[in-house]
């Protein structure tokens, strides 16, 4: 066990080595100027801060190899700071390992565990200190007590309640409603079926309501949809999906079903969409069917018609939710 | 006495009469402190948290914590004229029109992605050496505290700017807290202010950022460096070291001059990365809008081992009277990481636990004498770079020419099979090492000098070790395993016999070593 007699005895602190400084006073007079001459350079490195910060204009750039073009000022400035800063540690480091005392030093270790004397102590004062307020005794006082502090934590609590408004239908409403057309993003125009040649995506969005030029991020966040056209030939779709598609044009929403980034990778000879984010992929001949990836549903699809004047529409809102999952949606 | 010395003797003089500071100075200067380089590491960690607050106080006289929208009319031409928010455009304006403030910004995402290699790599030599054990539990726990809270400080950070690519970070983290059942949607919807991404997270992010963690922070680091302190450090073994001891340089004037000295170091080395190298261009990731993204998205490799699980999660969601868990999320992004750092933070107890050991320990183990204890390490490490690995699959599978779908079932089955091999395989490899350093001990170094015997046979020129490398190899515990009764001396079972079963058994395994050199077998030598 652990207290048996050791085979080999400690053998002691090995005997202290002299430093070439610490017995040559011209090696220490060259030392210490070494540890001058660094802590110069960085008196030079706060010179070259100076000047650059001062004199280069930041619209400067030079070739550097393997870095390419990079800003001068920028590049000057960093390295004038870099060297002050650094040898001013160097010069420091270099004086303490040649000037100053090497010896090691031996100090012994005291067990933290207090003296039984002063343990018992303790445990006396703490129990005369509790018995003195009576806790023991009052245990109304106690109960009280610990009730009133109980309530006190919860009114911070309250109080985060205005943080945020409840989630409501927000999570499951779109601005996509019958007959609201499709808009590029950029550009709010309107869609023709002959505006997609076979093979071409297109990301829109909901046109806007009348009096409103801006798309707000939080519905943006909700109402991307990607379009891809497709030969209709090429659907793999029952009858009621592919009735949402118009002429070869499927509408998905854009929002991944896993965790709500863009999937915005589309796959022109396998028809996959992927998203980046965690590499979920989706067929979009099989109305985005999950082939890989974390992602356990399907985009949802985005039913297609023509309006009167020949314009992409949508023909009903989204049948699900967009976007990531959460506990209130109910498939 | 000089002017000076007058004058130094009076400040002292009038600080110690309504202190008394002299006598808490005079013994805590002349505080002994070991010398090793990995003790280097946890001072890294501190110095680029100094890194942090000075150039974080910088780069707030600039920032404008705000998604209100602005059009941007900056000097940088590519963006003129888009719709952005405040926060980003004037990180931009930081970028380009703030003289030296790209650096700054530059230095300070360096220096957190430093702080948290020094963080990780600092807790690894804690880890491996055993440094954690009785008295320094307590230390432990709030290290894997500010790891914990250096992630998050982190992912907030470079949240902030509100650029395409922390945007699509920030929606994962939105993605996260809707999926926890019950609550989830309202939590989203406490913290954004209502539905993704409005217009409060940035400058709430911001507070919590810039206030609340750094306080949090300072208090804990406070402590961590006031126990290292009054605990004194731990030592490595070796001639003249012992538990009782610690053996080492004076704060003053040598560890004053070194440490204080690295400080300037590590700052001039971060400001000399930050100065060539590029970190974080947002101006070429363009603005945050929920429809768009950028291929290749990553976060900062702290949080890629997170990302990487949620990316090889199996689709797995159910859908119970009319409510959604989502387990692709939940167990990726919430079970295992916590029960990775539960794991972490328990580990000091356990370990005692199962070893029974109850002393104070102040001599760090060499690695190779705590086999279970590196091997535990080694599993816990595969596990977590598996999951690195697979959170970078896209960009493998991009510079390698690999595919992405054979990247991911490599992570999903690796993530279950390598980590115990990584721990069969670096068990076996330290009780080689302990019984190489057992040869070493016994027949000494090979110097590959050949000699000729008169009677014509070859041998090897064996060096006997010096009585320094000797004791080093020998001076360490090898303690056998606990052997806890599962019946009483009556022959009945204990209520407790199954909790024995297993603690014995792990304490065997624990206990498997390669015998240390005895007396018995030099005196073998010796007669030989």
């Amino acid at each position: 066990m652990a207290h048996e007699i050791e085979p080999i005895s400690d053998p002691g602190i090995p005997p202290h080595v002299h430093r070439k400084a610490d017995e040559d006073p011209v090696a220490a007079k060259r030392a210490e100027r070494q540890v001058a001459i660094l802590f110069s350079l960085s008196t030079l490195g706060t010179l070259l801060f100076i000047f650059s910060y001062v004199a280069i204009p930041d619209d400067v750039f030079i070739f550097l190899p393997i870095m390419g073009n990079t800003n001068a000022h920028q590049l000057f400035l960093g390295l004038g700071l870099a060297f002050s800063l650094f040898f001013i540690g160097i010069g420091a480091i270099h004086w303490a390992k040649t000037l100053m005392p090497d010896n090691e030093v031996t100090v012994q270790r005291h067990e933290f565990r207090s003296t039984e004397e002063d343990r018992k102590e303790f445990v006396k004062t703490a129990k005369e200190g509790a018995a003195a307020a009576g806790l023991g005794r009052r245990s109304l006082i106690k109960r009280s007590l610990g009730l009133s502090l109980g309530l006190v934590g919860l009114s911070p609590l309250i109080l985060l309640r205005d943080l945020g408004p409840l989630p409501g239908d927000s999570l499951t409403k779109t601005s996509w409603k019958a007959g609201t057309r499709l808009v590029t993003d950029p550009g709010d125009r309107p869609i023709k079926p002959e505006d997609l040649e076979v093979g071409a995506v297109a990301q829109v969005l909901p046109e806007l309501a009348p009096g409103k030029d801006h798309h707000k991020l939080s519905d943006i966040a909700k109402d991307a949809v990607l379009l891809i056209r497709l030969r209709p030939e090429e659907f793999n779709l029952d009858a009621e999906r592919l009735s949402w598609t118009h002429e070869g044009i499927i509408a998905f929403s854009k929002i991944c079903s896993h965790m709500g980034c863009a999937v915005a990778l589309y796959e022109q000879q396998t028809k996959h969409l992927l998203c980046p984010c965690h590499q979920s992929t989706f067929d979009v001949t099989r109305a985005a069917k999950v082939l890989f990836g974390p992602a356990a549903r399907p985009l949802p699809q985005l039913a297609l018609a023509l309006d009167a004047e020949g314009y992409l529409i949508a023909k009903q809102p989204f049948s699900e939710p967009v976007g990531p999952s959460f506990w209130e949606r109910s498939s | 006495m000089t002017a000076r010395e007058r004058i130094a003797g009076n400040v002292a003089n009038y600080v110690d009469e309504r202190t008394g500071a002299a006598a808490w100075m005079k013994k805590n200067l002349n505080k002994v402190f070991p010398d090793h380089w990995s003790f280097l590491l946890g001072e890294i960690a501190l110095y680029s948290f100094i890194i942090l607050l000075l150039s974080g106080t910088f780069l707030t006289f600039w920032f404008d914590p705000s998604q209100r929208e602005v059009i941007y009319d900056g000097e940088y031409q590519p963006l003129a004229g888009l719709e952005m928010s405040a926060a980003y455009a004037s990180t931009l304006d930081i970028s380009f029109e703030v003289r030296g403030g790209l650096l700054m910004r530059q230095i300070h995402h360096w220096a957190a992605l430093f702080f948290m290699v020094a963080i990780v790599v600092h807790l690894m030599r804690v880890y491996f050496t055993g440094a954690f054990r009785k008295p320094r539990e307590f230390n432990w726990i709030i290290g894997v505290g500010l790891l914990t809270l250096g992630i998050v400080e982190g992912f907030l950070g470079y949240s902030l700017p509100d650029d395409l690519l922390s945007g699509t970070g920030i929606r994962i983290a939105e993605a996260i807290i809707q999926a926890i059942p019950v609550v989830g949607s309202y939590l989203a919807f406490f913290a954004f202010g209502g539905a993704f991404p409005g217009e409060a997270f940035i400058p709430r992010i911001f507070i919590v950022h810039v206030l609340i963690l750094p306080a949090i922070f300072l208090a804990l680091i406070t402590v961590h460096l006031m126990l290292v302190w009054y605990q004194k450090h731990t030592q490595y073994p070796g001639p003249g070291r012992t538990e009782k001891n610690v053996v080492g340089y004076p704060l003053m004037p040598v560890y004053m001059a070194k440490a204080g000295g690295f400080f300037f170091v590590v700052f001039g080395v971060t400001t000399f990365i930050a100065a060539v190298a590029s970190i974080n261009p947002i101006w070429l990731y363009g603005p945050y809008t929920p429809g768009q993204i950028s291929a290749g998205s990553q976060p900062d490799w702290y949080m890629g081992w997170l990302d990487g699980l949620v990316r090889m999660a199996p689709p797995l969601e159910s859908y119970l009277f009319g409510y959604t868990i989502s387990w692709n999320i939940l167990i990726p992004g919430l079970i295992i990481p916590g029960l990775m750092f539960t794991g972490l933070a328990l580990y000091p107890f356990i370990e005692s636990w199962i070893t029974g050991d109850k002393r104070e320990h102040h001599l760090l183990d060499r690695p190779r004498n705590a086999p279970n204890r590196t091997a535990i390490g080694a599993m816990a490490l595969t596990f977590t770079l598996v999951a690195l690995i697979n959170g970078g699959n896209d960009i493998i599978a991009q510079q390698f020419d690999l595919s992405i779908n054979q990247i991911m079932w490599f992570s999903r089955i690796g993530i279950i099979v390598l980590p115990p091999i990584a721990f069969v395989i670096t068990k076996r490899i330290c009780i080689s090492l302990q019984r190489s350093d057992r040869e070493l001990v016994l027949h000494g170094k090979e110097t590959g000098r050949l000699v000729r015997l008169p009677h014509g046979e070859f041998v090897e020129i064996h060096e006997e070790l010096s009585p320094e490398k000797k004791w080093l190899l020998t001076s360490h515990e090898q303690n056998g395993p606990l052997e806890l009764p599962e019946i009483d001396k009556a022959g009945v079972r204990r209520p407790s016999a199954i909790r024995n079963k297993l603690r014995s058994r792990m304490s065997q395994a624990n206990a498997e070593v390669a015998p240390k050199v005895t007396t018995k077998d030099l005196n073998e030598i010796e007669n030989h």
